[in-house]
């Protein structure tokens, strides 16, 4: 009972010792929506024996709820827990933007140009816990400007510059060099081969949305193909896998062939929609693949797992395979399973490539010359860090 | 005119969108909200146009070919039972409704079948793409047997430097090539996106 008792008096000892943290201050957090307070104190001594910091804050309530709380009025019981941090971290950063009225309301909420009011304390090991520091204010302000994209709008506004200057170049009859792009080079190869075997061409826009880059770039190699097929004859399968793409994938289409000079060709059912969901899209079109037996299929645009499901199905059927896209992990699947692959960028760089128009040619310049830029940074921040082991390039590129 | 009207809304909304992402304000992120809508509001509406043309399809496929008509058959059966399994709210919330039921017991598994056929398809392409025909081949071949054997017991020191070599080949060159497809990806983006919003790239318009 005594060495209980003296246990308990050293952890009541313990608890009055732990000092309250120093320094707290709150202040509109910044870059966001209006709703988030940026809370900093002062790190607590490694003597002190803080093991990590519990924020409070008094809650939110709806006018009809009653006034706002004030550190004045609040009773210790109003005030709400928002967050633990663990030591070493001296700020905190409170973010609720959830507004709910009626009786469910949200507490945490914080309105944007409404006052919030904080206190924190240390906690020790065990449950030893400090006093509370005196309460501190704060109101958030939503932001017009964010502070820490600057450098994305210096590297666009620069893109646009280059690509406005080399444009003008290009139409001026500069010649600027594009190096060959096999996936490309062989569009029409493998467009000749379906048409000397009567085999229909598979299209396929992957399983992406109109809104995708991607697909956009997509539909340029699909018009390309749609002129040479309308031109040969051929009959091009496109199926899509959600209707705004089917309606874009049909203008495009119908437009080649007008352009072709044969629009009597042209044949809406041949661009169809099968299913918005991968795996029956999937199968579908594999089922196509093996009961139209294809020639040639191309897959350009937004692809997931069922790239390689496409690509091994086009495989197992003997058509020649070109196949591009901008997600990283399905690459070594297309590089595997086709016979072409368009990496990345290739994919955007297919206009330029296949029209040779000077306006499409410019901006592909100036991405080059801007990735040039990038990876002399690149460099010089290898070796910034390396030799003299400061991060100014660093901080430069991603600014705090 | 025609022409001219897309290309001025696409140039206004893309606009719109890019100043977007500098404000981080309640107002601007209200805006982005409401865009987002606008593009669902957009796919609800299209729906009847990919419905009509799956119909069309499926039903012209099943005049066309015999053999087709009992898939064909099929394919309809189960668009018109989900159409009616889900007519009233109170038919398809529930976890048993015959809605869920054909959900969660025909397509969940029809998928999942599907989808495991990628370790058969994995196997081929590997078989397809590890023959060393030419010495780039070759690395490409050693490379993957060395990180397999990261996955099989070896005995040590063995296993602890082949798991730091495939760790070193895994974060050092094979993140670099990340990297850099990616650092194009990006900046390509960025210019095509440029291109559709000066008018300069039109093909997904129908017109180039």
């Amino acid at each position: 009972m005594l060495v209980l008792v003296l246990l308990l008096g050293a952890a009541l000892a313990a608890a009055q010792e732990l000092p309250a943290p120093r320094g707290l201050s709150a202040r509109d957090n910044p870059n966001d929506a209006g709703h988030g307070i940026l809370l900093e104190w002062k790190a607590a001594p490694e003597t002190d024996g803080v093991v990590a910091y519990e924020i409070y804050r008094l809650p939110w309530r709806p006018a009809e709820e009653g006034a706002p709380w004030t550190p004045a009025q609040a009773p210790d019981s109003a005030w709400i827990l928002t967050g633990t941090v663990p030591i070493p971290a001296t700020s905190y950063v409170d973010m609720d933007d959830e507004v709910r009225l009626g009786a469910n309301y949200n507490p945490g909420y914080i309105p944007r140009g409404g006052v919030v009011h904080y206190r924190i304390r240390a906690m020790g090991p065990g449950d030893a816990l400090s006093a509370f520091t005196p309460p501190v204010t704060a109101t958030a302000h939503g932001d017009w400007w964010h502070t820490q994209r600057w450098n994305v709008l210096v590297i666009a506004l620069l893109l646009g510059v280059l690509m406005v200057y080399f444009i003008r170049r290009s139409k001026e009859g500069a010649e600027l060099y594009i190096r060959p792009i096999p996936g490309l080079q062989r569009i029409d190869e493998a467009i000749g081969r379906a048409t000397e075997m009567g085999r229909p061409i598979l299209f396929v826009l992957g399983t992406g949305t109109a809104g995708d880059v991607a697909t956009l770039a997509a539909y340029t190699i699909l018009a390309r193909v749609a002129e040479r097929t309308a031109e040969y004859q051929t009959k091009l399968l496109v199926p899509v896998n959600e209707p705004v793409m089917m309606v874009m994938a049909q203008a495009t289409v119908k437009e080649a062939y007008l352009k072709a000079g044969r629009p009597e060709v042209y044949n809406p059912d041949n661009i169809f929609y099968i299913s918005a969901m991968q795996f029956p899209y999937v199968a579908a079109v594999n089922a196509l693949m093996l009961r139209e037996k294809t020639a040639t299929n191309f897959y350009m645009g937004v692809f997931h797992a069922e790239s390689l499901l496409l690509a091994e199905a086009g495989s197992v059927t003997g058509s020649i395979q070109i196949s591009g896209t901008d997600r990283v992990p399905q690459i070594p699947f297309f590089v595997a399973a086709t016979d072409y692959t368009l990496i990345g960028e290739e994919l955007y760089a297919a206009s330029a490539y296949l029209a040779q128009d000077p306006k499409l040619v410019g901006p592909l310049k100036a991405q080059d010359l801007v990735k040039a830029g990038i990876l002399i940074v690149a460099i010089l921040g290898v070796l910034e860090a390396t030799i003299l082991g400061s991060g100014f390039i660093s901080n430069l590129i991603e600014p705090h | 005119m025609k022409r001219q009207v897309p290309i001025f809304l696409v140039f206004l909304c893309g606009l719109t969108m890019v100043i977007q992402f500098f404000v981080p304000h309640d107002y601007s992120d209200v805006l982005f909200q409401y865009a987002n809508d606008f593009v669902i509001v957009i796919g609800i509406l299209a729906l009847p146009v990919g419905i009509y043309s799956l119909m069309k399809n499926t039903v012209n496929k099943a005049m066309r070919d015999p053999k087709e008509r009992i898939f064909s058959a099929l394919t309809i059966l189960g668009f018109l039972v989900m159409i009616v399994a889900g007519l009233k709210r109170e038919w398809f919330a529930s976890s048993t409704s015959l809605s869920s039921n054909m959900f969660n017991y025909v397509l969940v598994p029809a998928q999942a079948t599907l989808f495991s056929m990628l370790a058969f398809y994995i196997a081929s392409a590997a078989y397809r793409a590890f023959r060393a025909r030419t010495v780039l081949a070759a690395v490409l071949l050693v490379t993957a047997f060395v990180v397999m054997l990261r996955l099989i017991p070896l005995p040590e020191p063995v296993a602890t430097w082949n798991a730091e070599f495939v760790r070193w080949i895994l974060e050092v060159p094979n993140m670099a090539a990340k990297r850099a497809i990616l650092i194009g990806v990006a900046l390509g983006a960025i210019t095509y996106s440029t291109k559709i919003l000066l008018g300069i790239e039109r093909a997904y318009m129908g017109t180039d």
